[in-house]
Parts: C-alpha cells; structure tokens; sequence
C-alpha cells in the first residue's frame, strides 16, 4: 500500500450542508483521522495532531489535501454557468476501494440491470463502440462518442431518448460525465462524482450535478440521483476482489469496459495504486 | 387522489407504504423530502405536519397520519378487497400481527439505525446498535423457523399481512449495514416468498426476484 501518489489529491471531506447546520465533522482520508468544522466559506480541517491542512470550499463541497505539494484541484468549467441548478447530494459510503467507486461510475454496460427502467432496459443492454483516450496534454482519461437509450435519463426527461454520454476523469478518484440533457438538447448535463478515499477498502462517495432544470423541485433532483447511487452500492460492496486489480491477469475486460481498461492502464502508470491490487495473486 | 405520501426514495419506513400501496394496486401522490443532505424532515414545513419529524407522512383528505405501522393498517382497511391484509375478524391472529407491528417498530430503532450509520454516516452507537440489530434478526429468524415447521411461511396465518410488511424492509436492508443474511435461512426464505408476491415493488438495496435468477426458462 502507498500513499505517495494519493496524497498529492485534493479529496472531498465534507459538503456545504453540513458546515451551515454547524456541524463538525469527525472523517478519516488515507487510513488517517481528520476534524473539519468552521464555515462553508471558512472551512478548517486539521489532523489528529492538531496540524491545520489546506481546505477550500469548491462545487458546494470542502476539500483538502495531505500532501505537501498537491496537484491543482480539477477544474470543472460548468460550475461558473449560474443558470445551472447546482445539487451535492451528500456522502454515501460504502465498503470497497474507492476506485471500483470511480470505475463503477464509468460504466455504462450495468444499465439496463442494475438502473432497470431509469438509465437502461431490456432489450436495449448493446453497449455501441465508443472512443477512450488518455489526453496526455491535459493527463486526464476521456471517454466520447457513447450512445445509450434510456428510459429515464433524467428528471427532467419525459420520454426515453437515446442519451449521448462523455466521461471524463481529471483525478483518480474524480470523475465527471457529460449527458445529454432533455429540456435542453444542444447542453450538457454535468454529473460528477467526488470519491473520498476512508481506507484502501472504504469511501465515501460525494455525488453532485450541475443540471438545467428549471422545473423539478429540489429534492426530486436529490432523490434521483441518490436512488441511482444507492443501486450501485450493493453491487459495489459484492465485487471480488475489493480492490481494484491493475493486472489484467486478474480480471478479463470485454469490449463494453474500455473505459475501465483506460482507467487502469493510466493508474497504473501513474503509480496511483491506492485502493489497487498491482499484481496477480 | 387516493393519498399524498411525503417520502424519501432511501427510507425503508417509506419504502413500506409503497410497497404496501403497490400491492394493494392504489395509485398515489408522492412529494419528495429531502431527507438526506437537505435533513428537510426537520424543516418547518414538515414539523408542523408532523411534530416528531419523521418519514413517512400519509395525508388524506384531513386525516395525517405519521406512524408507518398505522398507515399500513389505514391502507388495508381502505383498500383491500379481500380483507386478508388485517383480518379483523380473527382475534389472536390480529393481535399477532399487531405484536410483529411492534417488532417491526423496534426493528427500525436497531437494523434501521445501523443501516443510516454505514450508509449516511448517521450518527449511533455502531456497537450497541448492530449487537440489537442482529438480536432483532434472531427473533426474527426462529419465528419464521417455527411457522416452516407448523407449515406456514408468513408472520401471522397462511397469507401475508400487514405484519409481513412492516418487518420486510429493515430485515431485507440489513446488508446494507454488513449484517449479511448467510445465517439465517427462514428469513432468506421468507424475503424470497415477499419479492415473489404479484405487484412486488423494489427499491435500492432490495431487487426484484428475476435478478436473481440463475437461469432462465425462456
């Protein structure tokens, strides 16, 4: 197990609605207990020793990083379009390492069975070829040209469509996917999620959407996108092994994961191995 | 409008009223509380519906009901035809019900709580609370075990009831909390016999029968 990558990552620790009810929060990030209290524009995240770490509020979460020369904090451009409804949905945890919560999140084959009736359905399961590229100028992972139908890809959607997607993932535990978004078809729908690594084997997962949607009540958005997650959580809590294996020897890909293999290959030649299984067993 | 139901898509206190509703075939209004982040249960607007703050909410007309184990007894009353769903006519297997109704209170204080703990970061005595959790799993399991060997498989009787579907969530949800269901086969048995019944509605965490299904005949 080392750190020596990840610490470098600025990781969510808290959301906005905690700091504003007042609440401080007792977490761990790495395997290492963290306090974050203060306000949601004075945020304060210190180690069990006392020792204040950076913390900045971004996309209505607080972050903070442990390493000592950490990499920028990606840059979501949507977050500056103000017509946008901007909603953190809160943290889930859940027992697995946080980049099968990352991989999960990139894959678009379980739809139809594990998202029945919302983001896929039978028969509609063939996942069409797409394009998967590490964009080396930028270091990040880019998934284009996906097509998918869906029932209901979002509250917004009153009928199913054949939903376009793009993946994106400037860090290895933040990734943001671009959705074709029903009320507004030459947009993007922006979802992100925000993977706070607790353990090699736990996380908590932040999900948050940048969304144009001016008619569903707030708390419609909130539960769409938690029913979505919480779906995923028990399948993610199943998977064997828990961490996530960088040898392919370990787990045999099929056309429909090339975002995985992608994923895994810039991992692994990053050295960001926390939460991974690096060689066969 | 038959009823609203002021719901959270994760409770599995809400989560009965639906399944309850699905079963019984009665439409209804939902209105989305945004429990978790946004804790709006303990807003204004819903503590003066319901002082104690809590999910579900049932209105109708100007009836408000806030505890689940009464909405489920409105909602056989009214709805159900056949008048299986909360016998009346039966004293003991009434009161029985009314017994697991209990339980099935006490279970949302136990696996409910650790549940909210694992998955929410819900504050609790992570201990104290699985070690009620899986004592409350054990009750449940030996009961279950009794019914298989007078012949039964539900709660209360030779149909299911109300009862069934008060213990049903909380019992199916305990994964959820790392409290597996390997230990106990009448409960398996009986969750199965649960997601089998015509109507069966799911919600995350708990899937509908087919996926399960290893094999399939056609």
């Amino acid at each position: 197990m080392s750190t020596e990558y990840a610490r470098n990552d600025w990781y969510v620790v808290a959301d906005v609605n905690q700091l504003a009810a007042g609440q401080v929060v007792e977490t761990r990030l790495l395997g290492q207990p963290l306090r974050v209290s203060g306000s949601p524009d004075a945020p304060l995240v210190t180690t069990a020793d006392g020792t204040a770490l950076p913390a900045q509020l971004r996309y209505d979460h607080i972050w903070t990083s442990p390493g000592a020369d950490p990499r920028p904090l990606p840059d979501i451009a949507e977050a500056a379009e103000r017509d946008r409804t901007f909603v953190p949905c809160g943290g889930v945890r859940v027992r697995c390492s946080p980049l099968r919560a990352v991989e999960n999140f990139l894959d678009i084959a379980h739809f139809p069975f594990v998202h029945t009736g919302i983001l896929g359905e039978e028969p509609h399961t063939e996942v069409a070829p797409y394009k998967v590229e590490i964009r080396e100028d930028v270091d990040e992972v880019w998934a284009t040209q996906i097509g998918f139908h869906q029932p209901q890809a979002a509250k917004s959607a009153t009928e199913a469509i054949e939903t376009r997607y793009e993946y994106r993932v400037p860090a290895p535990t933040t990734a943001v996917l671009y959705k074709t978004c029903p009320p507004k078809p030459e947009a993007w729908d922006v979802i992100a999620i925000f993977v706070q690594p607790l353990a090699e084997n736990e996380c908590i997962a932040w999900p948050w959407m940048a969304l144009y949607d001016e008619v569903t009540p707030y708390a419609d958005l909130v539960q769409f996108q938690q029913e979505i997650f919480l779906q995923d959580r028990s399948i993610l809590e199943n998977q064997k092994p828990t961490l996530l294996p960088l040898d392919p020897r370990l787990e045999i890909p099929t056309r429909c994961d090339l975002t995985s293999v992608v994923y895994r290959r810039w991992l692994k030649r990053k050295g960001a191995t926390y939460g991974a299984l690096t060689t066969a067993a | 409008m038959t009823f609203k139901l002021y719901n959270y898509v994760l409770s599995g206190n809400c989560y009965k009223i639906r399944l309850m509703a699905a079963l019984l075939d009665v439409a209804y209004e939902t209105i989305a509380v945004d429990f978790y982040p946004g804790f709006e249960h303990r807003s204004p607007g819903i503590l003066a519906l319901n002082p104690a703050g809590t999910l579900p909410v049932l209105t109708s007309g100007d009836m408000v009901l806030t505890e689940t184990q009464a909405m489920l007894t409105w909602l056989a009353l009214t709805y159900d035809v056949t008048g299986t769903w909360y016998p009346v006519d039966d004293p003991e297997r009434l009161a029985t019900i009314t017994e697991w109704l209990g339980f099935a209170g006490r279970l949302s204080q136990s696996a409910g709580l650790a549940r909210l703990h694992d998955m929410l970061n819900w504050p609790a005595d992570e201990k104290a609370v699985k070690a009620a959790a899986i004592s409350d799993l054990r009750t449940l399991e030996l009961h279950l075990n009794d019914r298989v060997l007078e012949g039964g498989l539900w709660i209360a009787g030779d149909g299911p009831t109300i009862a069934d579907i008060a213990c049903f969530p909380y019992t199916a949800l305990s994964p959820d909390a790392g409290l597996e269901h390997d230990g106990y086969p009448a409960i398996r048995n009986w969750l199965y016999a649960v997601r089998a019944l015509p109507g069966f509605v799911a919600m995350p965490g708990i899937h509908y029968l087919h996926d399960l299904k290893e094999t399939s005949g056609d």
